[in-house]
């Protein structure tokens, strides 16, 4: 579980979060809106551990540690990872290694590679010229790799094609536990609900992923803070029909 | 040899004369009388203690000769081993060399003997070094392998080098230079001649392990013919107190191609001043200059120069550099293109570790130095294209090794 609570964070001089509540159940994947400069990403990276995104107030737990000021890694070996919206590129360091560092060891690069179609880009620096779909794939993989307990996307599908989109949604319904009909039909769906342990939390403008991943609850992070929770369907078609300030007020 | 008189009258006026770059060095410090080694069969040479042997594989130089092409191993003044199994190849001491009619086509007609009191003083008591010829259109399956070991504290040891690719031969080298363990002092001087004839293809892996109070001063020409290709990657990481080469290369057949890549890490207390000249010299001539420089402490100074002849040519010219512990790098790149149609470029950075680097892989499970360690050793990563895959692999254990003294 995550557990966030009251959350101020500071970016330079300027504050850029501020009062976010936010739990996450095991199991439980959460969608996240908001307007561009809104903060998603800053709060991704927050709880990440980025130290240029400073926590001046409240506190983040994960599996019943806090984490608020643990280093970056130790939050990855925690069970934490993320699928970057602009990661750096790491010149001399090729994707296939890259993906093994991910896993700790040695894994089929070339079989997990294949599930998200990037099979010809093992032997390329990692993100140098990717183009921005290619970005997307490539993190996925990274974060397949990893295989964290709670997975944060930043806009895992934008900017990717329509045939890419249907292999990232449900490459990342399967990472979450949450597509909508699994092959292991056996089970009863209250059954699956209960061994469900992975934490999603997705950024996203178009709501596309709903489409792949049945998501637990929607927010919306409007101006440094986190307006409202409800189901993800019904604030992006607010969003869509009234806009983002309009929506947080009326479900405010 | 004829013409040695003439030489020599030409070396001894120069004797004093100091070099353009890098510290001037009295070479009154330093002895050249003989040091004698007596020769070593295979058997002797496995016999080296475990110490020296692991000096001499960080210098590129494996004494159970597997998978290597020839051997040429000098001590000191003398050489201890010499041996080419390989049909084709011909490896010897270049002393012996010059008792042979056709040294005098090579000895000399490339490097000068009065550029400086280095050179000079290499024509004037020259120890040694080693021939490698390849025949007309004989392939080296293995790299053959020479190295230019120093024992005697406060040794000068003087060698003369050449290489000769002849027509449509393609021949692999790899050199290193090592001192023994326990060696402080010295100064090697050692003067390379490059033939790359005709459609040849000649690389060459020169590998550095010095000591802390080394000084080194190479001095190269090469000539590459139509067609030829010559490939040059310099390794150093190891300290040395200063090391100064600025090798020139006459690019001067259609479509000949030089590639200069270099690698070296700056300890504190070592100073570098290296860099390549290429003369680009006749339509379809490329060449490339790319070094990556990292200072942790030590003083570097990446020199390049291009100079483009006639049209049709393309250079470039790249120097990237990482402080990681203070220290200095100064990329100094230079064009010079003299002809409308040249195509010549060059880019040059300076700078440390982005943060945002390190941070994304801590995100990926590593530890603060190993993310480091990572991103460096990905910047000394470079494609070197042509290169044998042995060699490759060469160069990334040199690599993998030095990573660990660098942190
Ligand atoms: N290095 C920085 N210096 C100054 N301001 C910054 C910096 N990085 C981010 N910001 C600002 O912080 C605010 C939040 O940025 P953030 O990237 O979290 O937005 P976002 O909600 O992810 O936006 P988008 O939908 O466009 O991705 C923005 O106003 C942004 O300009
Ligand atoms: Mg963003």
């Amino acid at each position: 579980m995550l557990v966030i609570e009251d959350l101020k964070v500071e970016l330079g001089d300027k504050v850029i979060l501020q009062h976010i509540d936010l739990e996450i159940k095991p199991g439980e994947t959460h969608v996240l809106f908001g307007p561009n400069g809104s903060g998603k990403t800053s709060l991704l990276m927050t709880i990440m551990g980025y130290p240029q995104y400073k926590v001046v107030e409240g506190s983040m737990i994960f599996k019943g540690k806090d984490i608020t000021f643990m280093p970056i890694n130790e939050r990855a070996r925690l069970g934490i990872g993320m699928s970057y919206q602009r990661p750096p590129t790491i010149h001399g360091l090729k994707t296939r290694q890259m993906v093994n560092i991910c896993a700790g060891g040695v894994v089929d690069v070339g079989g997990l590679a294949q599930r998200v179609n990037f099979a010809d880009f093992l032997d390329r620096d990692v993100n140098a010229g990717f183009s921005g779909g290619e970005i997307k794939r490539s993190e996925l993989l990274q974060l397949m790799a990893q295989n964290p307990d709670l997975m944060l996307f930043d806009e895992p599908e934008s900017g990717v094609d329509m045939e890419n989109i249907h292999l990232i949604g449900k490459t990342i319904a399967r990472l979450l536990e949450k597509d909508f009909n699994s092959v292991s039909g056996e089970k009863s769906k209250m059954q699956k609900k209960m061994e469900r342990t992975k934490m999603g939390l997705i950024i996203t403008h178009t709501g596309y992923i709903l489409d792949y991943v049945a998501a637990d609850k929607g927010q919306v992070l409007f101006d440094g803070r986190l307006s409202c929770i409800s189901n993800p369907r019904e604030i992006l078609s607010c969003i869509g029909k009234s806009g983002y300030e309009e929506c947080v007020r009326c479900m405010a | 040899m004829h013409g040695l008189g003439e030489l020599k009258e030409k070396a001894e006026k120069a004797l004093q004369k100091k070099a353009p770059f890098g510290e001037d060095i009295n070479l009154d410090q330093f002895d050249s009388a003989p040091v004698l080694h007596s020769y070593m069969a295979d058997e002797d040479l496995c016999g080296i203690p475990q110490e020296e042997q692991k000096r001499l594989i960080m210098a590129g130089l494996d004494v159970t000769k597997k998978e290597r092409g020839g051997t040429f191993f000098q001590k000191d003044t003398s050489v201890i081993h010499c041996h080419s199994p390989q049909e084709g190849i011909e490896v010897l001491p270049v002393r012996k060399a010059l008792e042979k009619d056709w040294i005098g086509e090579y000895f000399w007609k490339l490097a000068q003997v009065d550029v400086d009191k280095y050179t000079a003083s290499a024509a004037l008591d020259l120890h040694d070094g080693y021939v490698i010829r390849a025949l007309p259109g004989s392939k080296s399956i293995y790299p053959v392998q020479a190295c230019l070991y120093l024992d005697k504290e406060g040794l000068q040891q003087n060698v003369h080098n050449l290489i000769i690719t002849e027509e449509g031969s393609e021949l692999h080298i790899i050199t290193g230079c090592s001192t023994s363990p326990h060696m402080k002092k010295g100064i090697h001087i050692g003067i390379s001649e490059f033939f790359v004839k005709k459609n040849a293809k000649l690389s060459f892996t020169m590998i550095h392990n010095w000591a802390e109070d080394m000084h080194v001063r190479p001095r190269s020409v090469a000539r590459v013919e139509e067609g030829g290709l010559f490939l040059n990657n310099y390794i150093c990481m190891k300290p040395v107190r200063s090391l100064q080469m600025y090798p020139t290369t006459y690019l001067e057949g259609e479509n000949a191609v030089a590639r200069f890549y270099s690698i070296i890490v700056g300890s504190p207390g070592s100073e570098y001043d290296l860099g390549g000249r290429i003369f680009l010299k006749k339509p379809g001539n490329k060449a490339e200059i790319v070094a990556r420089a990292i200072s942790n402490g030590g003083k570097i100074i990446a020199r390049g120069h291009l100079i483009g002849e006639v049209a049709e040519i393309k250079a470039h010219l790249e120097c990237k550099g990482l402080l990681l512990k203070g220290g200095l790098i100064h990329a100094i790149p230079e064009l010079e293109g003299h002809a409308d149609g040249v195509e010549m470029s060059h880019e040059a950075a300076v700078g440390k570790i982005a943060q945002e680097e390190i941070s994304y892989l801590m995100s990926r499970g590593l530890g603060e130095e190993e993310a480091t360690s990572t991103i460096v050793r990905g910047f000394l990563n470079v494609d070197i294209p042509g290169l044998p895959s042995q060699l490759k692999a060469e160069i990334d254990r040199v690599i993998e090794q030095s990573d660990k003294d660098m942190m």
